[in-house]
């Protein structure tokens, strides 16, 4: 596959490209072995796969920094495995187990890390919207340079409380970057017959905030919007949206037939427009890695993913006291 | 190295399902992505696809087949060159090892209620504050802006955001003076947006600060439900004790006084039920003034339900600036070894002066306040009705899962052979509330129906 133009190429090095090509891989590879573990019975209830959204993610993770928060909504393996968060824990909260983020009290779609500041993980749709407003207005009350990034999908682009808090957002000038994961469908809907703008981002003008449509699938056009996008936040001019076109390979859900679209629109994207693909590519034509370099990588991930997966079978089950702690706190949370 | 293909599980529920068609054979070469079979579940006919790469070697189960259960080995993946041979079929997913405490035989017992539900505090008697504390007359809404006002001067993280709270001095001058102390930064006006600040409170929350959200009437924070429940009661739980919102939302609850049915809505029951949240249901100054106190310095979001009518009610309060009140514990406004009857809130009204007739009429009854409706305490309501032997429960709300309706079941379960009569539950009446003067009176509990409720439990 030949690689694709950029709109606007950041200067990124060598290792920055393998980097990325790593990131976005082990998500892949994490993401289809949850997809295994799920029909094997030990990931329960529901699991939404970033497969195909990697590059989103990671684009994004190269722009932050450290004080940096992010929070998303239920599809949120990558975004955890992005911001440096351990396979181990997240797989063994996948499978319910003590090892898990949340002990496995959480699951698939409630995970959140302090020490990360990944803030969950959150299963109603738009809900995390006002929340990353909130931990964008937490920081901008305390004065530091810190940014939000606060993901959600287009279909929580149509919540009410989405513009609700794009008008507080503007307001009161917060750091927090909207970014609007456009995968096309909501569940089963798609973004035609769900949504009136052909444009989400341009929403953002009725509030005054500034946006732009970036291309998900490829990684570098994500770094260079999120750069602006973060540029924009740190200097405290208030928030900024980025609305990036993706598209999910597989379905809403594990148990997502994915009839609302063809066999051929999705093959057509994996063949065409797969964001590790092009950045593969990338590294091969620029000579700056080879085919065995890449191996290794490939090599690498897959054991850190067996791993992950062996680790998360073998964890035990929480131990049934833990169903009565963490109800109520006891003493006031320290800040990460 | 050859692999089994089992029959995936394609939904939450699915155990087992038909093999609807294959769409490879053996000897097809697949890779990952690769749609391998259809299989129809209980809700739909999903595409199967392979996640690893190689040839299929051996298809085990035909296609139309019914009922293949989960975990079954449907087909057997080999690499490039290698026999299918005897690969061993079938082994099912390893169970997971179960917890280090679990004893099979420890599956509770059949009420289900033998795991420590938030422990019930012993009932504390000690009184609010020791002998010879100076006190003051002082109004409810005073004492919440001044608890308000010496939480913000002790920690800067704490604010309160609202709608009319700064420059308009509160809708109902609870936060009169707060600007000018604190300044625009820390005394923040709202958009009418319940849904939205509330959300932003919680993620301040979750980033360290300490907010108060305030309502302008509870009936606006039903707008804001999701947050409250869905986002600051549970996030401690589910992430696994790493964070949770230290925060308190507040404003006037129930009703006001002509304010029709969608103003005039008591909450209390609904908050009450939610695990991960604690519900302060004041009547006096001093209660509003050392709960308001322990909410902002709680760990937890606290619901705290004020009252319209008693905003203008004085009482006496100490003068001191770090007055706490803590939660579950009740407060003995009256002694008596006929009755008990528990209230909290605006309700307290009716309950004392239902009292203070009864014992014109010789009944005494023993009045309580529970003052927090989570943690509740119990424990001085069941010592009291181990005294008196009767029970009646005063309560503006509806009663079909009333406040009151608990509290009768912990008395069925804890105290029923102290019982001499049956609980009776006065509540509002069963109605959404309605305008006109003369109707609103008899929607709302009255003190008649209070004192009738007690001569029925006393046999008098």
């Amino acid at each position: 596959m030949a690689a694709r133009k950029t709109t606007k190429k950041p200067n990124v090095s060598a290792e920055e490209l393998k980097a990325y090509y790593h990131d976005m891989l082990l998500i892949r590879r994490f993401e289809e072995k949850a997809g295994q573990l799920y029909g094997m019975g030990l990931i329960g209830g529901f699991c939404h796969l970033y497969i195909g959204q990697e590059a989103v993610v990671v684009g994004l993770e190269a722009t932050a920094k450290e004080g940096d928060s992010r929070i998303t909504t239920y599809r949120d393996h990558g975004h955890m495995l992005a911001c440096g968060m351990d396979p181990n824990g997240v797989m063994a909260e996948l499978t319910g187990r003590e090892d898990g983020y949340s002990k496995g009290k959480g699951g698939s779609m409630h995970m959140f890390s302090k020490d990360k500041r990944f803030y969950g993980g959150h299963g109603i749709v738009g809900a995390n919207v006002p929340l990353g407003a909130g931990l964008a207005f937490a920081d901008k009350y305390k004065g530091n340079d810190a940014v939000t990034f606060t993901y959600f999908g287009d279909g929580a682009a149509n919540q009410g409380q989405v513009y609700e808090t794009f008008n507080m957002a503007a307001l009161w000038q917060l750091p927090c970057i909207f970014v609007i994961e456009n995968n096309q469908y909501a569940m089963g809907t798609s973004q035609q017959r769900s949504t009136s703008s052909a444009e989400i981002w341009e929403r953002g003008k009725a509030f005054g905030i500034p946006g732009e449509a970036v291309d998900g699938m490829d990684v570098l056009a994500v770094k260079a919007a999120g750069e602006t996008a973060v540029a924009h936040c740190r200097s405290g001019k208030g928030p900024y949206i980025l609305e990036i076109k993706t598209y999910r390979y597989r379905g809403h859900s594990m148990s997502d037939p994915a009839k609302y679209r063809t066999r051929e629109e999705v093959q057509k994207m994996r063949d065409e427009r797969d964001p590790i693909e092009a950045v593969r590519t990338l590294l091969l034509q620029g000579e700056h890695a080879t085919e065995e370099d890449l191996k290794a990588i490939d090599k690498k991930i897959k054991d850190v993913v067996n791993e992950s997966a062996e680790f998360a079978k073998t964890s035990p089950e929480p131990a049934l006291d833990e169903l009565w702690t963490d109800i109520y706190a006891t003493e006031i949370p320290q800040e990460a | 190295m050859a692999t089994e293909i089992l029959m995936p599980a394609l939904s939450p529920t699915m155990e087992e399902g038909t093999l609807a068609k294959w769409l490879v054979k053996e000897g097809d070469t697949v890779k990952s992505g690769d749609i391998m079979a259809e299989i129809e579940t209980d809700k739909a006919t999903m595409e199967f696809e392979a996640v690893d790469e190689g040839i299929i070697g051996k298809i085990l189960i035909e296609e139309g087949t019914e009922g293949v259960k989960v975990n079954t080995a449907i087909a057997i993946l080999v690499e490039e060159g290698e026999e299918v041979g005897d690969v061993e079929v079938s082994k099912p997913a390893e169970p997971a090892k179960p917890a280090k405490n679990e004893d099979p035989k420890d599956k509770g017992g059949a009420d289900g209620m033998d795991h420590p539900a938030p422990a019930a505090p012993e009932a504390d008697v000690t009184p609010d504050w020791p002998e010879g504390t100076k006190l003051k007359q002082q109004t409810v809404r005073e004492a919440l802006r001044d608890a308000m006002a010496e939480e913000m001067r002790r920690d800067e993280n704490v604010f309160l955001m609202g709608e009319e709270v700064a420059e308009y001095q509160g809708a109902y001058k609870i936060s009169q003076g707060l600007l000018d102390e604190f300044g625009a930064k820390r005394v923040i006006d709202t958009p009418i947006t319940e849904h939205g600040f509330a959300g932003i409170g919680v993620g301040a929350a979750f980033g360290g600060l300490r907010p108060i959200v305030e309502f302008m009437t509870w009936n606006f924070g039903m707008q804001a439900i999701d947050q409250i429940i869905n986002s600051a009661a549970k996030t401690l739980y589910m992430s696994g004790g790493q964070m949770g919102a230290p925060m308190v939302f507040r404003g006037p609850n129930g009703a006001a006084a002509r304010v029709g049915a969608q103003h005039s809505q008591d909450y209390a029951a609904w908050y009450m039920q939610i695990p991960g949240l604690k519900v302060a249901m004041p009547y006096s100054a001093s209660d509003y003034k050392g709960l308001m106190k322990s909410a902002i310095r709680d760990p937890n979001p606290v619901i705290f339900l004020e009252n319209e009518i008693l905003y203008g009610r004085s009482f006496d309060v100490p003068e001191d600036d770090d007055y706490t009140v803590p939660f579950g514990k009740a407060r003995i406004w009256r002694e008596g070894s006929d009755v008990t009857i528990v209230s909290f809130g605006i309700g307290m009204t009716y309950a004392l002066e239902a009292a203070g007739k009864l014992a014109e009429e010789g009944i005494e009854a023993e009045v309580i306040d529970l003052r927090t409706l989570r943690p509740m305490d119990t424990a001085s309501i069941i010592k009291s009705v181990k005294k008196t032997n009767r029970c009646v429960t005063v309560e503006e709300g509806w009663p079909q899962g009333s406040v009151g309706g608990y509290i009768s079941s912990v008395l069925m379960q804890q105290a029923f052979d102290y019982l001499d009569a049956p609980v009776i539950n006065c509540t509002g009446k069963d109605v959404p509330m309605p305008y006109a003067a003369n109707l609103e009176k008899h929607a709302l509990v009255t003190t008649a129906e209070v004192i009738e409720a007690v001569k029925t439990v006393t046999y008098k």
